[in-house]
């Protein structure tokens, strides 16, 4: 659905790139995020996918259709979600969303609500129920919550059943409820119309919930794949051994093969292994052991807090 | 059909802001009133009639085309503004042509000015400016087209604009020195060489002298007025909107994307 091959950019008067030749995949109907710590170059990112900004070098597809030369057919495509709410705060909420229907050709122009088609005041209405609320739709949305504001957004970009989904750190700056009712509304309308959706986030446990992971520090990518294969590649995970006759310990962890660091408290790597197995061989009376799994986010901010060259 | 409809529904949009924008709207009549009001009976009073016509009906003509003119074209300027409260985004973003998107936004402030035109010509009436009725049927539309020449100005000053910021710092020498190279006060027929050059470069002159040679058609002055005959004047506005559009839009999208 999304192909980006070894795409670049470098602002004006910029001294190094915002997106430094980064290349996937994004398949139809999968969810994938995109994450990142603030300036990774995922805005940037979006943008140029959602064809606002030109690439510097390198390309992509959407649906089959070039973002450079072929940008219409793309933002037929494509609904967008902004990080900065892009609602028109003098508008009513069906004003805003009567201006998107207009602007992407699915219903034509006419100056009032009540003298536009009936299929669209059919729509507003169902929109209005989805939304939870009934005449509000007609208030200004100066006066909607943060919560109801995105959720109006989300419903807008899905007016003219994009292929594909943008949705730049869509959570910005709602509370915990609104946050997962936008989740919940965003997985049932990946359910029932299969739309492909491109998440950016800096949340980790935003992206866990994505079919598959791109995370990307100073434009460039660091890692992709499914949440538990980057799991498996950034993270360390190990179990900590110790006994009260250490050499006894030792023996045992030379015996068995167990590879092994540190001079006691023993470092041993689990690679894979069955935990339970190693330790079930030691014969040595243990009076420490401790797994240490470190979570997905433990090994993001690794990754992400590195110093910067 | 698609992009008319386009156009049609950013035009709307722009009109409804304003009927909702109460503090605008009365801001809006105060300044061609004062302009009209103490501006021209102030320089009549001191004056008379120097040039051999009446000073009032000079200025009350030059404010009107003027005051709509500049009108149209800040209002186009207010794009930067959606940039900068991220709507712009849901337009750039629409299928539809870039164009369309400005000429909406063109069509939408000249609407927006439209009220302001019947407001100066109510004003100009009560203060006894000789307003006929044919002229006064004949202004309306020629205001249309006065304010649909400054948002195509408005778009070629936009495209080289960074913020709303630069757009307040640079307008009024965009727009100040026009006032005078145009004549919305003071006649421009004797201007010294390096001027008049000037003046004929500032495309508010045109739409000033095309309202003149309509409201002077019909309450004509002891000696000619304006410069130019109408179809002169709407065949170089003509010109130079198509200049601006294409321009403006081209440079406006480039710097918007090419970043």
């Amino acid at each position: 659905m999304i192909q980006v091959v070894d795409l670049v950019k470098r602002y004006r008067k910029a001294h190094r790139n915002a997106v430094d030749g980064i290349s996937f995949e994004v398949g139809g109907g999968e969810f994938f995020a995109l994450l990142g710590p603030n300036g990774a170059g995922k805005t940037t990112t979006i943008s140029i996918l959602t064809t606002t900004l030109l690439p510097t070098t390198g390309g992509a597809t959407i649906a089959g259709h070039d973002l450079v030369t072929e940008a219409s057919a793309v933002r037929r495509e494509v609904g967008i979600i902004f990080q900065r709410p892009s609602l028109d705060q003098n508008l009513t909420g069906e004003e805003n969303v009567r201006l998107h229907a207009i602007l992407y050709g699915i219903h034509p122009y006419a100056p009032a609500f009540r003298l536009m088609e009936t299929a669209y005041r059919r729509r507003v209405g169902e929109l209005a129920e989805l939304l939870g609320i009934g005449r509000e739709v007609f208030d200004p949305v100066r006066t909607f919550s943060g919560g109801m504001r995105r959720k109006l957004e989300i419903v807008r970009s899905l007016l003219h059943d994009p292929k594909v989904l943008f949705l730049d750190e869509p959570t910005a700056g709602l509370d915990p409820p609104s946050r997962r009712a936008l989740w919940g509304y965003l997985d049932a309308v990946r359910r029932e119309r299969e739309t492909t959706i491109f998440l950016t986030t800096h949340y980790l446990e935003e992206a866990e919930q994505a079919d598959r992971i791109c995370v990307i520090d100073d434009g460039r990518i660091v890692a992709q794949g499914t949440p538990a294969a980057i799991k498996a590649e950034l993270v360390d995970e190990y179990v900590l051994v110790d006994a009260d006759h250490r050499p006894a310990l030792l023996a045992d962890l030379e015996r068995l093969g167990l590879p092994h660091s540190g001079e006691g408290p023993f470092r041993i790597p689990l690679g894979g292994r069955q935990i339970h197995e190693a330790l079930r061989a030691i014969e040595t009376p243990l009076n420490v052991v401790q797994t240490h799994s470190p979570s997905l986010e433990d090994a993001y901010l690794e990754i992400v807090d590195k110093p910067r060259a | 059909m698609h992009e008319l409809s386009a156009v049609l529904a950013i035009a709307h949009r722009d009109f409804v802001k304003l009927i909702r924008d109460r503090a605008r709207l009365v801001s809006d009549f105060a300044f061609p009133l004062i302009l009209i009001g103490v501006l021209g009976t102030s320089l009549q009073a001191g004056f008379g009639t120097p040039g051999g016509f009446n000073l009032l009906t000079f200025v009350f003509t030059g404010v009107f085309a003027q005051t709509i003119w500049q009108s149209a074209a800040l209002g186009v300027i207010s794009l930067i503004a959606d940039r900068e409260q991220d709507f712009s985004q849901e337009m750039f973003v629409s299928p539809i042509s870039r164009y369309s998107i400005i000429f909406g936004k063109i069509i939408g402030e000249s609407l927006v000015a439209l009220p302001q035109a019947l407001a100066i010509l109510v004003f100009g009436y009560v203060i006894g400016v000789p307003l006929s009725l044919p002229v006064l049927l004949a202004l309306v539309p020629l205001a249309f087209v006065v304010a649909v020449f400054g948002g195509a100005f408005g778009v070629l000053v936009l495209s080289n604009l960074k913020s709303q910021q630069t757009a307040n710092q640079i307008f009024p020498f965009v727009m100040l020195p026009q006032f005078f190279l145009a004549g919305v006060f003071n006649p421009i027929d004797n201007l010294p060489w390096f001027l008049d050059i000037l003046s004929r470069l500032a495309p508010m002159r045109y739409a000033i002298d095309l309202v003149r040679d309509v409201y002077y058609a019909a309450h004509p002055e002891p000696v000619s007025v304006a410069l130019l005959d109408a179809p002169t004047n709407l065949g170089i506005m003509g010109a130079m909107f198509v200049l601006f559009m294409v321009a403006g839009t081209t440079l406006f999208v480039r710097s918007e994307r090419n970043r």
